[in-house]
């Protein structure tokens, strides 16, 4: 970590500055710029599709529906949905993240396709913008599961362009995927054994595998579902003995894996962020990178569970049942060899920290509630309630998002050669770890109760623990526009970062902040471990 | 043989090798891809295939073997095309691997036009599923839901054959340009992969579609 001393070079030429202009943007094959394009557009993406869960949360202030009609609110919740999952979501870590450092992590000048992954970036704002015209056109009430035979018969909204949305951006998460498992066999600098990858990448390997096995599979149902829509062939229609229920097989197949998209990327993000600021090597590496393997594996065959009162046998309910169980093994090896790398660790509280401290217990209370929904007799009580929805916002928002920020927070400094400012950025941690608390907690609450999820009415009972959620919601909202701001701010005006802040062991930091164009100067070579840091060394900010 | 200009790595790659063997695998693991794909729909038949054994085989029976029998045979012959294709690329014969290429778009073109007389004659016997579907059967709702799968199944495949005879027209061109040598034929091997895939899956689909109940 000599690389801390080291003075900043003023004009030196790195990615940002080797060229100028909108084309060399637009058509950059630069893995760098191009997890700037994604930021930029699924940054865009998540602000309309908070945009619809601000405008449910005001609605259930009251218990009455007084502000939209149901049909109305049907829509603002599935494209609430459709938009965070699939645009934001899904590309979130691996896009962004994955593709600024996967490349720098292992050593390599680039990805293995570079205009694939230009490409893929096109593919997706192509997909958004179909499913933007179906917003602007009217909206889409199916879910965000485009049930059959709702979407394929009844639904009157526009469910085509946003099928056509999701089956196209599809292909973007396909040639990320790929393009990140043949860098990672094929692209390991000289000495980067796979017992040597950062567990970073261990864990979009892993995602890669989902998204290459997965996504094909939801490919294929969509565009069956158009198909049965706009030319009237019956695949899952009951008219012809089709089957809606396979729908939801096959749907599920795609649908529950894509949750493991979604965490097993921030998994690998804390990963890096307990270990730089704990200044303690992982504990039990093998086994975090193991069962991010693990995690992707067993995630393809849980699927069932989404349908436990679907109509399936009692026999596979109680197999998806036990399967489902399984997945909280390898779950809970990351969350405990996390603790272990704290014990007597030299933690710093600096921003990354703070969010990696609020992923791990707020996943580990997103994953225990989900055990509960995994035991049949449970799920059958609280199945489609708010029960339901607390739990999985608990592991895509207090999970996956927290990580993204920290993720974005601890290599901004990477990215921009700027520090971002230390004071707003711990404010606005805590004000989302309050504001999240507040608007997900009451949820368990209201689901035990017996609060039935997609209503945009409810018994008056049920008000003051909904009025909490909003007036959480609203804070939350809050604290996602403060980074957005600053980080936005600290571009131009921060102060500029040395080349390695955080005092990181990590490859990807003994190169300039921000990176050359081609990442590193010399084809790097790995002759020890990752993660070696001493417990003596302090975090050094300017 | 014609002289074959000096190709670089790509600048990404440490060298040409590393840069087959990346594209070869990309190559491969995009297939993966294209196995979940058509297996969602191969997951779909035969889920319905077992529900109704008699309807499907009824359907089956008003298929052309002799049509599909003879795709067989030229998708099979198109695929040696390739594959010899491939093996000049690897020589450094530009000239073989652009005429094996020409020979396995003409097999892939027979093919289409073949398949595209067999979809008219459906068309005009009334089995495209939709409110014209006709057939004098009781089990004539589930016949339907089988001509559902033959036409996504079948299509999905063409389309797939459409995109390869897109892409062999490319790769004919780069031959006769003399782009290929011993040290750098890997697109024409990484295109030889993808058409041996559209095949394979041909090969599935013929028995499951046209063979159900003949003895």
């Amino acid at each position: 970590m000599s690389t801390v001393s080291e003075p900043i070079a003023g004009t030196k030429v790195h990615y940002l500055n080797a060229d100028y202009g909108i084309k060399s943007w637009l058509l950059t094959t630069d893995h760098k710029r191009i997890a700037l394009l994604y930021l930029a557009g699924i940054t865009f993406f998540f602000f309309i599709g908070g945009a619809f869960a601000v405008l449910m949360r005001l609605e259930l202030v009251t218990p009455q529906g007084d502000m939209m009609q149901p049909e109305t609110y049907n829509k603002m919740f599935t494209m609430h949905g459709v938009m965070m999952i699939f645009f934001f979501l899904i590309p979130s870590i691996p896009a962004v993240l994955g593709n600024f450092l996967v490349p720098m992590m292992i050593g390599a000048r680039d990805l293995a396709f570079p205009k694939i992954n230009l490409l893929s970036w096109y593919i997706a704002m192509i997909g958004g913008a179909f499913t933007l015209y179906a917003v602007v056109a009217g909206g889409v009430d199916t879910g965000w599961t485009f049930y059959t035979p709702y979407s394929s018969t009844y639904s009157n909204t526009h469910v085509i362009a946003t099928a056509v949305g999701v089956f196209i951006s599809g292909f973007s998460s396909i040639l990320t995927g790929l393009n990140f498992i043949v860098t990672i066999h094929k692209m390991r600098a000289p000495g980067m054994t796979w017992f040597r990858l950062p567990l970073f990448i261990w864990a979009h390997y892993a995602t890669s595998i989902i998204q290459v096995l997965g996504t094909p599979v939801v490919a294929i149902t969509i565009l069956l579902v158009g198909l049965e829509r706009g030319f009237n062939i019956g695949i899952f229609d009951p008219e012809l003995g089709g089957d809606p229920i396979l729908f939801q097989h096959l749907f599920w197949f795609y649908s529950h894996p894509a949750v493991y998209i979604m965490i097993l990327p921030g998994m690998g993000v804390i990963s890096e962020l307990v270990t730089c600021f704990a200044r303690k090597k992982i504990f039990g590496y093998a086994f975090v990178a193991g069962s991010s393997v693990a995690i992707a594996v067993l995630g393809f065959l849980v699927w069932g569970h989404h349908m436990f009162v679907s109509g399936q046998s009692v026999y596979s309910g109680m197999v998806f049942s036990v399967l489902s169980f399984l997945v909280a093994i390898p779950s809970a090896i990351k969350v405990f060899n996390w603790t272990a790398t704290l014990y007597k660790g030299s933690i710093v509280y600096m921003t990354p920290m703070l969010y990696a401290f609020g992923f791990i217990g707020l996943f580990t209370i997103g994953g225990l509630t989900g055990l509960f929904l995994a035991t049949l007799a449970v799920d059958v009580h609280v199945h489609d309630t708010y029960f339901v929805v607390a739990h999985f916002h608990y592991i895509m928002v207090g999970g996956a998002i927290m990580a993204y920020l920290g993720g974005i927070h601890y290599w901004w400094p990477k990215i921009s050669g700027k520090l971002y400012p230390e004071g707003w950025a711990r404010l606005s941690a805590g004000i989302l770890f309050i504001g999240f608390n507040l608007t997900f907690f009451p949820q368990f609450i209201l689901g035990y109760l017996g609060m039935p999820r997609r209503y945009h009415a409810y018994p008056e009972e049920f008000q003051v623990l909904n009025v909490m959620s909003s007036a959480g919601a609203s804070i939350l909202g809050v604290g996602y526009l403060i980074p957005m701001i600053y980080l936005v701010w600290s571009m131009r005006y921060g102060r500029p970062s040395p080349p390695n802040p955080w005092g990181s062991a990590g490859l990807e930091w003994k190169t300039p902040s921000p990176p050359p164009t081609f990442n590193f100067d010399k084809t790097p070579v790995i002759t020890e471990d990752p993660y070696i840091y001493s417990h003596d060394e302090e975090v050094e900010v300017g | 043989m014609a002289e074959h200009p000096a190709v670089a790595a790509h600048h990404q790659f440490d060298d040409l090798e590393q840069q087959l063997d990346a594209s070869t695998l990309g190559m491969w693991v995009f297939l993966v891809t294209e196995i979940m794909f058509f297996g969602g729909l191969f997951t779909a038949y035969a889920v319905y295939r077992s529900a109704y054994p008699e309807a499907f085989a009824e359907g089956s029976h008003h298929l052309d073997l002799t049509l599909g029998g003879l795709n067989t045979v030229v998708l099979i012959g198109s695929s040696l095309t390739m594959a010899l294709a491939v093996r000049c690329a690897q020589l450094g014969s530009n000239r073989g691997a652009a005429n094996y290429m020409i020979a396995t778009l003409i097999l892939g073109l027979v093919f289409l036009v073949v398949k595209a007389f067999e979809y008219h004659h459906k068309y005009v016997e009334g089995l495209i599923p939709g409110p014209n579907f006709v057939f004098d059967s009781p089990h004539a709702r589930h016949i339907e839901l089988m001509f559902c799968f033959y036409f996504a199944m079948t299509g999905m495949h063409a389309l797939h054959m459409v995109v390869g005879a897109g892409l062999l027209i490319y790769f004919i061109l780069q031959a006769r340009a003399n782009r290929y040598s011993p040290e750098y034929y890997g697109p024409v091997e990484v295109m030889g992969l993808y058409w041996h895939f559209v095949d394979i899956v041909w090969i599935f689909l013929f028995p499951l579609l046209y063979l159900i109940g003949h003895r």
